[in-house]
């Protein structure tokens, strides 16, 4: 299943990530144990798991900042480690840390990353006022990236995931540091983004209230994947009523709906 | 762009690969960055020009009359102190502009600019080449502002001499940066940039012939003499020095390209993930 010579039937049931018995660790410490799972086309999936779960790890390893030492990863049939290109182009990734250049401007910002996607200038601004067609930060493209607001930065980085069409957008934990307002409209954006575009989301997340009934959730706890399937199986399949009852009991952790720090606010 | 064209969900994914286009622009967008970065950091600009300016107008001055030049090759009479140091400090800016790009990709790998340029598609190996060229670019353009500066001081190679000495002047940029980019895969933190230049800037610029030539070292210490013609800025500076007057001194080619090959081939393999140092780091 590895090449493009796919008949119709095999690329249809084709997810949009594999995963397939990956470990990884860090020293003695495993911080990945056999996992397996898959985010299958125009699926919204959510990675669910109290931070050091390992999900920034399995992020890394997805984005080839670290190789993946045992077990595979596929990306739309395309092997990571034996065709990193192939899998590179069709992925789209928003990192936990900011990762934009404060200095330059927002257009210079996104204008840079589709040029590392061979994307020429041209197509990357018409690509950008696609995207941005009824949004409010049209109008701010020209300012330096340090005058937007937490919340604004982060749309723009989903914008520049976005950027060069990928199949699969991969998100850590995006909403982090965020107010709720800004939670809620970045989960917004990220829903209306992958039903336009029919593109395949996988959405780390350790904030229970982040999911949505109709997705499908992959629980990962101390670097091994407990429960894997839509929202309304696992719920069943624990006997429990919620999806955070459920959570609880397959990791013995409560489940958390905000962050601590903005329930004081 | 027809090559970004959306495959649709129900369709076979194919392999498309990359057209030179996409190398070209991916590239150009590399160099664009470090460009507009270097336009909004004045201060690095201007501090990346004071610094060897300093050492041209004041220590030139008290040195002259401590240090006589002889007639040495490429030179054809006596010259003043200053013409003598002038390569060294070409030398001096490709050194500090090389290191300042290996503290940016330190700094990159901490805020996270390093993540996103590694997922991009194209080879990783040609991602950091495109890298090195961007910091060589800028420092190209450092040393041409302090050659017109220079020129008021005395410092008057002919005119030809400006454009013969900018292969060797690329060529040096290129050694130091991919010397640069070899110690940010092994540099851990950003404070570590003050060790670095402990430990790699002022040794590199003293043990060689940037300030002084070789011969008068070896009258005084035969031991530094053999340290400074291991030292492969010598032969940067030497390169310079021999291509601002038109001449080729092939040993010191040799050398540096050598030593770029050897410092680049180590920052590819140090920035690889599969063999890569930085996944062998904790996070």
């Amino acid at each position: 299943m590895q090449d493009g010579t796919l008949t119709h039937h095999e690329a249809h049931g084709l997810p949009a990530l594999a995963v397939e018995r990956v470990s990884h660790s860090y020293g003695q410490r495993k911080a990945l144990d056999d996992v397996s799972f898959t985010v299958p086309q125009g699926s919204f999936t959510a990675l669910l798991g109290p931070n050091g779960a390992g999900k920034s790890t399995l992020f890394s390893l997805i984005t080839r900042l670290f190789n993946v030492r045992h077990g595979s990863m596929r990306i739309l049939g395309f092997d990571l480690s034996a065709d990193p290109g192939e899998a590179l182009r069709r992925l789209g990734v928003v990192f936990q840390a900011r990762t934009l250049d404060l200095d330059l401007s927002i257009t210079q910002n996104l204008v840079y990353h589709a040029a590392l996607h061979g994307m020429p200038a041209s197509a990357a601004r018409a690509r950008i006022a696609e995207i941005l067609a009824t949004s409010e930060l049209r109008s701010r493209l020209r300012e330096k990236a340090r005058n937007l607001s937490g919340g604004q930065l982060r749309s723009i980085e989903i914008v520049r995931a976005f950027m060069h069409r990928p199949r699969l957008i991969l998100l850590d934990e995006p909403t982090v540091g965020l107010d709720i307002r800004s939670r809620a409209a970045i989960l917004a954006e990220v829903r209306r983004l992958v039903k336009d575009e029919g593109v395949s989301v996988l959405w780390a997340t350790h904030l229970i209230d982040e999911i949505d009934p109709s997705d499908r959730v992959v629980v990962l706890h101390q670097g091994k994947v407990l429960a894997e399937g839509l929202v309304p199986d696992i719920v069943a399949a624990e006997g429990a009523k919620t999806i955070g009852d459920a959570f609880t009991r397959l990791t013995g952790v409560r489940a958390r709906a905000i962050e601590p720090e903005e329930m004081r606010v | 762009m027809s090559e970004m064209s959306i495959e649709r969900a129900a369709s076979a994914p194919t392999r498309r690969g990359f057209p030179l286009s996409a190398y070209l622009i991916c590239a150009g967008g590399i160099v664009w960055r470090e460009a507009l970065r270097f336009i909004h950091q004045r201060e690095r600009f201007v501090s990346a020009l004071v610094r060897p300016l300093l050492w041209l107008f004041i220590f030139a001055a008290g040195f002259r009359q401590v240090l006589g030049v002889s007639i040495i090759a490429p030179y054809q009479t006596y010259i003043l102190y200053e013409v003598y140091i002038a390569p060294g400090l070409v030398g001096m800016i490709l050194l500090f502009n090389g290191m300042q790009s290996s503290l940016s990709m330190v700094y990159d790998r901490e805020t996270g600019t390093m993540k996103t340029l590694l997922v991009s598609p194209l080879p990783r190996w040609f991602l950091l080449v495109s890298k090195l060229f961007a910091g060589v670019s800028v420092g190209v353009v450092q040393v041409y502002v302090f050659f017109g500066i220079a020129w008021f001081w005395e410092v008057q190679p002919e005119p030809l001499g400006y454009l013969t000495a900018l292969p060797a002047i690329v060529l040096a940029g290129l050694m130091l940066g991919a010397l640069g980019m070899l110690l940010s895969s092994l540099v851990q933190q950003l404070e570590n940039f003050a060790g670095v230049m402990n430990f790699v800037i002022f040794p590199m610029y003293f043990a060689s012939s940037a300030l002084y030539p070789l011969w008068r070292v070896q009258e005084s210490s035969p031991l530094l003499y053999r340290i400074c013609q291991l030292n492969p800025f010598t032969h940067a500076v030497e390169l310079v020095r021999f291509a601002l007057y038109q001449q080729l001194n092939l040993q010191a080619l040799a050398i540096v390209a050598g030593c770029t090959i050897v410092f680049l081939g180590g920052a590819i393999v140090a920035y690889d993930p599969a063999r890569g140092l930085i996944s062998r780091k904790r996070q």
